[in-house]
């Protein structure tokens, strides 16, 4: 296992290596300069901010202290519209505010797919299955930025339950997190349903029955675990939906994480700033995908790692 | 041995062989092979769902073709003392669509109503079948027009035609783009799998690397570098557009996953028994490639295409919302709703210009999805003859 983490992660190095150079040649094949905005200076100090952000030196020789920089030191390099911050400084305020923003996406879309998907399994056929169901396929057809549209209409205007937007307070993180999840529960939702089906006629579980355990041990113990497995590998998927549909939930909802960064950084050619994100997410999403790599492991013992 | 020094067989013997010939012959004639296409068809028509997806996809689609001939209001034709007015259907028609007078007659030769006309009555640019169609629509509907059903927008423009004028643009998108990302998959994937051993080696790890790159950011990146204006007016002299660079750039991502289906399809189906069982009783090259190959890469691919379209619809209408999709004044059901979502207020609810074009999103996604999943089990050979 320690090998197969190794390889994995050299595998990692490569891929962030093939991201920045695209992202490097694409930057710079741009005409203009992220200097050349709206107000005008005049030539010397435009040559004096060129040498400072080091931009008057060969393409050749940008590309490789932009490497060494970022892999030596892990300096990202400064923003060129955010005054005063580094890219490091930007995405360590931000980070934290994603991150739980994701994390409670992603523990939602859990806790309510895996519940109603278990419900419908058990109960196939009834209406608790068919509106499930159907509002499962609801969820996964709906861009979450309209299924943010009419909660909001829903439950910020009409029904006055939560403010419409903001950072800070538990009720600002409950409306963005459930949109953000919605898609990734129906998913879910489906997906074990249809595990569950199939592990529910195997002859393991009559004989779970036959042996007398009652029907909540036998589902949650013998039953679930089998349809856990489809469930752990749309977690890839899942964790990388999660990280772009924070673009849209967080412009939604004004939240200061770091997709806004990402969106305005791209629109106003902050180059540092948006290689810097672009760098992260990578990372984030081998790491996740690495980790789920491992639990299918765990979970599954027919697979083998290598 | 050859025929010519076997001794000549009785004339009994022969006619007797002949006749069994004959009979397995006429027995042979009789059963008539049901090929894969029409099983599949006779399974697709069991399904109702599908069928139902089916036909709303086809309707859908001719209406989309249709814009122009529908007695509809000028999509982009500005009332504005009734904007944000809350969907009405009664009167359901009004005479809302004024056509400006004095023409066609000033130029006889030309029949169709010129472009400056039509930017004035609030259509935008058309090409010569849209013009047609509207000469058309004129000739039918005169200015009659369905009433505003699903409300205005900020702007006083009739939702319900700018649906359907997005309708188009949506579905123009989807498909394109995914048939873009199809040919780049297929042939990727088809020669990975042909060819095999290294080159099949080499050519799948470039996929698994491109397969962890976040390439929806990337994407972002490259469309909002293309959105600078210098990169605009390079890109007008060569005669691209947004559109066209969003095709590209959706082909670039979607093609991977097709890419990893056809090779696995085509190393299997290479060692297959009926393809060997072919090669044996002479079926030539070609015969095997057409006959049995293709056949069995495309129900997979056809299934691949029906559930890509739906995704690259979202991502079209996800590129839309951060302003980066579709350009106004043109107009695309991901654009409409992210126009909803930006007049959301506590003042006024306008929660038509959301849910109506989410609806028409979520129906068309929907179709697909479920015509996609019916086609999926209707092609599935292990299900043949049931």
């Amino acid at each position: 296992m320690g090998w197969f983490i190794i390889k994995r992660l050299g595998w990692m190095l490569l891929t962030l290596w093939v991201v920045y150079s695209v992202s490097f040649v694409l930057m710079r094949s741009v005409p203009g300069s992220p200097l050349s905005a709206e107000r005008k200076v005049s030539p010397e100090i435009e040559q004096n901010l060129k040498r400072r952000y080091r931009l008057d030196q060969p393409l050749g020789v940008q590309y490789w202290d932009d490497l060494r920089r970022i892999v030596l030191h892990g300096d990202l390099g400064a923003s060129l519209k955010i005054q005063d911050f580094s890219v490091n400084e930007i995405i360590a305020q931000g980070f934290p505010v994603s991150a739980s923003l994701g994390i409670l996406a992603l523990a939602f879309a859990l806790t309510l797919g895996l519940s109603a998907g278990i419900i419908s399994a058990v109960r196939r056929g009834s209406l608790a299955d068919f509106s499930m169901m159907t509002i499962a396929t609801i969820g996964i057809a709906l861009p979450n930025f309209v299924i943010a549209g009419i909660v909001i209409i829903l439950f910020v205007f009409l029904w006055p339950l939560f403010p419409p937007g903001g950072w800070g307070r538990i009720s600002n993180i409950i409306l963005p997190a459930f949109c953000l999840g919605a898609p990734y529960a129906a998913y879910i939702a489906r997906l074990t349903r249809t595990g569950m089906l199939d592990v529910l006629s195997q002859d393991y579980i009559r004989t779970a029955f036959a042996k007398g355990l009652s029907e909540r041990t036998v589902i949650l113990r013998h039953a679930l675990r089998g349809a856990l497995l489809p469930v752990v590998s749309f977690l890839g998927p899942a964790i990388a939906g999660v990280l772009t549909g924070s673009l849209v939930v967080e412009k939604i909802f004004g939240i200061p994480g770091l997709g806004v960064h990402f969106v305005n950084a791209a629109l106003q050619l902050d180059y540092p700033l948006a290689m810097g994100l672009v760098l992260l997410y990578t990372t984030l999403l081998y790491v996740m995908n690495l980790l789920v790599d491992l639990s299918y492991a765990i979970l599954d013992p027919r697979v083998k790692l290598h | 041995m050859t025929e010519t020094e076997q001794p000549p067989a009785l004339p009994s013997t022969q006619s007797a062989e002949l006749q069994r010939y004959e009979r397995l012959l006429a027995e042979a004639e009789q059963i008539q092979g049901i090929s894969l296409w029409r099983d599949a068809w006779r399974r697709l028509r069991k399904n109702r769902v599908a069928m139902i997806s089916l036909g709303y996809l086809i309707v859908l689609s001719l209406l989309a073709v249709l814009t122009p001939l529908l007695p509809l209001q000028p999509p982009r034709q500005q009332i504005t003392k009734l904007a944000f007015q809350a969907p009405t259907a009664s009167p359901l028609f009004i005479r809302e669509y004024k056509i400006a007078e004095n023409e066609p007659a000033e130029n006889p030769d030309e029949p169709l109503p010129t472009q400056a006309k039509i930017d004035a009555d609030g259509f935008g640019p058309l090409n010569w079948f849209d013009r047609s169609l509207l000469a058309a629509r004129r000739a039918i509907f005169g200015e009659w027009c369905f009433n505003s059903i699903c409300g205005r927008d900020r702007l006083g423009r009739d939702l319900f035609a700018r649906l359907f004028w997005g309708a188009r643009v949506s579905l123009l998108v989807g498909l394109v783009a995914t048939l873009v990302a199809l040919v780049i998959g297929v042939s990727y994937g088809a020669i990975a799998g042909y060819l095999g051993g290294r080159v099949d080696n080499v050519m799948m790890r470039i996929v698994d690397v491109m397969y962890s790159i976040p390439f929806i950011f990337v994407v972002i990146f490259i469309i909002s570098i293309l959105n600078t204006e210098d990169v605009k007016a390079l890109m007008a002299k060569w005669g691209i557009d947004r559109l066209t660079v969003f095709f590209l750039v959706v082909g670039a991502i979607f093609w991977l996953t097709m890419a990893r289906v056809v090779r696995g399809q085509v190393v299997s189906l290479r060692n297959e028994q009926f393809v060997e069982a072919a090669r044996v009783i002479g079926a030539s090259r070609r015969r095997i490639i057409f006959r049995h190959v293709v056949p069995n890469l495309l129900s997979v691919v056809i299934v691949y295409l029906t559930l890509t379209i739906p995704q690259v619809m979202l991502f079209e209408a996800f590129l839309s919302f951060l302003g980066l999709g579709v350009e106004r004044p043109d107009v695309s059901w991901g654009l409409l709703a992210n126009e909803g979502v930006e007049v959301i207020t506590p003042v006024r609810t306008v929660w038509w210009m959301v849910v109506y074009p989410g609806l028409a999103l979520a129906m068309t996604l929907f179709a697909l999805n479920f015509l996609g999943d019916g086609l999926r089990d209707a092609l599935d050979p292990r299900m043949k003859n049931r």
